[in-house]
């Protein structure tokens, strides 16, 4: 990252902390719902965009998450410990998924995760005794840390914030890493991967299981915001959602989800004075976005930026691929 | 068909032994027994008019496709049942017949990423350095192949000779015993050439690589290989150095009576 980025993300950061200062409980939990989809959509992309294989199950993925928290920490187990342990099974139920699914290339995961959502629907409405059915669960806490309670929205707000902070870095290490490496080669040209000693069924299932580990903690973070969870919150309009998120940001850009999200949640509040319009306004700012840039907001800032500085085409592509 | 083959009578210097291979695609036999051995150090080359078997014969070396008999052992290992990655672990790289970089990763990138599954374990590749302690090894060799002003630019953005440079110095970047070229020149200009043909024979030299080339120009094919096969139907019809094959008049039969 070179000196002018990180004064671009330290001004981010800042922002982010300076944002909900003075702002009312509604505001302040639209954030906090960024947060959390960066976060899924950022999984997303390690799975879309870097290994480039599509996967329907996000929501699903937080879903379980969401409900693996609410269930543990209901039953008195810390969320320092819950969240992991959501991680962990979300990690476990990925690679278990994809294994068979990711023998066969091509979109033999879309359709695995597309079935794997709907069956996860289905348990999360059908098991009562478990997940309290179409009522969800209802009374989830918000945890303490050493005497500092997230109760208060804006304390669960710097909460999540430093968890996003602390993802963003460890997913900035990781797509920085030789792993990182290994999945872009994956997206280029898997069989030339192959051919130079990367093990593209590995390698293609560890970015699916990592990413929907990410979603797995999106949810584990999700439960106590809203302190409601029900099933529809996860359903297959949400995984699709998430994968908007994505593609519109940018995939394989390391910001682009997080600018996809932002747009995906915060661009229909903005919106909410077209009242009925809404819907159909944004669904068409979207389509036009992608005609006219495939690759998302991050592709058209490029854009912009090349011809305003008239930089030379090869440069510009090159910092294009150090994200 | 009176096919002379003379197999390499010693074994231990064998980087390469195929023995006995076929394969048929339905009734046609695509490669029809072919047995021969490559030695450490040497230039092999493969010719052959289209449609001989050459590309098949790679596929089958290279564990593409499953010979319907017979056996290939890389440094007396056999590859049946390996894949592409663990084959290229034994020690053997490759070029493919199209142009094969990752065009929207630098030059530099494309090189590390072709040397870094060798380097330590999946741990050390996760939570070690970002170039896995490449970057130097890598600079070298994209220096070796006179790429050094483009190390940063994206591969994408070379010109086509220059990405045949880089692909070929991928292939070389893991230090293996035996490479496999296909068709290495094609598409390649004149002078692009010279410059390719002299890297492989320096490479050749330096750190006694062994290659088996396929390749339609017979300039190319006879002024770098040390040895020559030549497959017509299936079959090697002959074999020897560039001038006994230059002369052969089965050859010259199968390349102009077809």
């Amino acid at each position: 990252m070179n000196s002018r980025n990180l004064i671009l993300v330290l001004v981010g950061i800042a922002a982010l902390i300076a944002a909900p200062l003075g702002q009312g409980n509604y505001v302040i939990y639209v954030l906090c719902s960024w947060l959390i989809f960066s976060i899924a959509a950022m999984g997303l992309n390690l799975t879309l965009g870097y290994a480039g294989q599509v996967s329907l199950a996000q929501a699903a993925f937080m879903g379980i998450g969401a409900y693996t928290t609410a269930l543990l920490t209901m039953a008195g187990v810390h969320w320092i410990f819950a969240a992991p342990a959501a991680m962990v099974l979300c990690f476990v139920i990925g690679l278990v998924l994809g294994y068979p699914a990711l023998r066969v290339q091509h979109h033999f995961l879309a359709f695995v995760t597309l079935a794997f959502s709907t069956l996860t629907f289905l348990v999360l409405r059908n098991e009562e005794w478990l997940t309290g059915g179409s009522l969800g669960l209802v009374g989830i806490m918000r945890p303490k840390f050493l005497g500092f309670d997230t109760m208060p929205q804006l304390h669960f707000y710097y909460f999540t914030l430093a968890v996003f902070v602390l993802v963003a870095l460890l997913f900035w290490g990781l797509v920085h890493s030789p792993w990182g490496r290994a999945f872009k080669a994956l997206r280029e040209n898997p069989i030339r991967a192959n051919s130079l000693g990367v093990d593209i069924r590995r390698m293609t299932l560890l970015a699916f299981a990592i990413g929907s580990a990410l979603g797995g903690l999106a949810g584990a973070l999700a439960a106590p915001l809203v302190q409601f969870i029900d099933p529809p919150a996860f359903s297959l309009m949400h995984s699709l959602k998430i994968l908007l998120m994505v593609v519109v940001g940018g995939s394989g850009y390391f910001f682009g989800p997080i600018l996809g999200a932002g747009l995906v949640i915060v661009m229909p509040e903005f919106l909410r004075f077209t009242e009925g319009y809404y819907l159909m306004i944004y669904a068409a700012m979207v389509l036009v976005l992608m005609i006219v840039c495939p690759t998302g907001l991050i592709g058209l800032g490029r854009k912009f930026a090349s011809q305003f500085k008239g930089r030379s085409v090869r440069g510009d592509l090159k910092e294009g691929a150090k994200l | 068909m009176t096919a002379h083959v003379r197999n390499a009578a010693d074994a231990g210097a064998s980087v390469l032994s195929v023995r006995n291979i076929s394969k048929a695609f339905g009734g046609i036999k695509a490669v029809d027994d072919v047995s021969f051995d490559v030695n450490s150090g040497e230039i092999l080359g493969l010719i052959g008019p289209n449609g001989s078997g050459k590309s098949t014969l790679f596929n089958c070396i290279l564990g593409q496709l499953k010979p319907d008999q017979g056996e290939v052992r890389v440094n007396g290992q056999s590859v049946a049942g390996k894949r592409a990655c663990d084959l290229n672990k034994l020690g053997v790289g490759r070029t493919f017949q199209m142009l094969q970089v990752f065009p929207q990763m630098t030059v530099l990138e494309n090189i590390i990423l072709a040397g870094q599954e060798h380097q330590g374990t999946m741990f050390t590749r996760l939570f070690g350095p970002s170039d896995a302690g490449l970057t130097e090894e890598a600079a070298k060799l994209i220096d070796f192949f006179r790429l050094g002003h483009l190390r940063d630019e994206l591969a994408g953005s070379l010109s086509y000779g220059q990405q045949k440079l880089l692909d070929a110095a991928m292939a070389f970047m893991a230090g293996p015993s035996l490479v496999l070229l296909d068709e290495p020149a094609g598409g390649v200009n004149l002078t692009m050439l010279e410059n390719l043909k002299e890297r492989l024979v320096a490479f050749n030299r330096e750190r006694g690589s062994t290659f088996v080339v396929i390749e339609h120009n017979m300039d190319f094919v006879m002024s770098l290989c040390t040895r020559i096969l030549v497959l017509a139907g299936g079959r090697i019809i002959a074999e020897g150095t560039p001038a006994e094959i230059r002369s052969n008049p089965e050859v010259i039969e199968a390349y102009l009576g077809g």
